[in-house]
């Protein structure tokens, strides 16, 4: 990570990065949207709105992932002093925002016909909720630090506290079993969805993580070219 | 309950807010990295014109 702490050279890779998961990203979730609303078969119980699975779970996770960005950014600014750490964080909130708005509103989408309401104060839903405000309350405060010059701590603490959220989020279905499935997908255990549905997930999955990436690095070119105007009209003031 | 409505309304948030955050990076980006190209070249036009000045 070390290796890319000279903005010259982290541009270097970002500029046909971007790109490149730009297109990717776009082909992949093209392919997994498609898929899973026209190759898949209807769930025996919730029918054909199990087809929002392709996009919510995707979204979720990525809120979720943009969070833990923000966390490793965080201790790589304070501990390390990596010097794009702060602005890496910074690009990452409004992406992670997104997606956790994504997920909240196709949950709620899919919640309508499937348990009879759009919301409830459920352990899962309201967690993710509470995600969403973190993101909005670090973009507010990551934006106030910096039009006052500082070097981005006070956002880094609260970056680092705002991930006790994750575990929260990840565990509600098991704390409180209330309206929220179950976990149906698991890293090490497999899954309870039958391999003909599951099949388009991880395309769709791969595409927006390859959407997402692309807007963080055109986010992250887009502060260092702020950064270079700025201090180059402070220099311009001073002479 | 025809379960088509929710499913159009659900891709079309997702679409149109990734798009959304997408064109606005875009945006950002192609500002911001204009502007710096663009104070890149006042910053080399003078000293072009000072070199030409003590010739």
């Amino acid at each position: 990570m070390h290796a890319f702490a000279n903005p010259a050279r982290f541009l270097r890779l970002a500029r046909p990065a971007s790109s490149w998961l730009l297109l990717i990203g776009l082909a992949f979730a093209i392919a997994g949207m498609g898929a899973g609303l026209m190759l898949t078969p209807p769930d025996y119980l919730q029918g054909e709105t199990v087809r929002i699975l392709y996009i919510h779970v995707p979204s979720a996770w990525l809120g979720m992932g943009g969070w833990l960005g923000i966390a490793a950014a965080s201790i790589s600014q304070l501990v390390w002093r990596h010097p794009l750490a702060a602005l890496a964080a910074r690009a990452v909130a409004p992406a992670g925002a997104t997606f956790t708005a994504i997920c909240l509103i196709t949950g709620s989408i899919w919640g309508r016909p499937t348990w009879g309401t759009w919301w409830e104060w459920d352990g899962r839903l309201t967690s993710m909720l509470i995600l969403f405000f973190l993101y909005l309350g670090y973009i507010a405060l990551s934006s106030a630090e910096r039009e006052r010059g500082g070097e981005g701590r006070i956002s880094a603490i609260y970056g680092l506290v705002g991930a006790i959220n994750l575990p929260i989020i990840h565990y509600s279905v098991l704390w409180w079993r209330t309206l929220h499935q179950g976990q149906s997908i698991s890293i090490s255990g497999g899954s309870s969805i039958d391999n003909s549905m599951l099949w388009p997930l991880p395309l769709s999955l791969v595409g927006f993580a390859c959407l997402f990436g692309a807007a963080v690095l055109m986010r992250m070119r887009a502060e260092l070219a702020e950064a270079k105007v700025e201090a180059r009209l402070r220099r311009m003031e001073a002479e | 309950m025809n379960p088509w409505p929710f499913v159009a309304a659900a891709y079309a948030a997702a679409i149109l807010l990734t798009a959304a955050l997408l064109a606005w990076a875009f945006v950002s980006m192609r500002r911001a990295e204009a502007s710096a190209d663009a104070m890149k070249r006042t910053d080399r036009a003078p000293s072009a014109d000072a070199e030409g000045q003590e010739r």
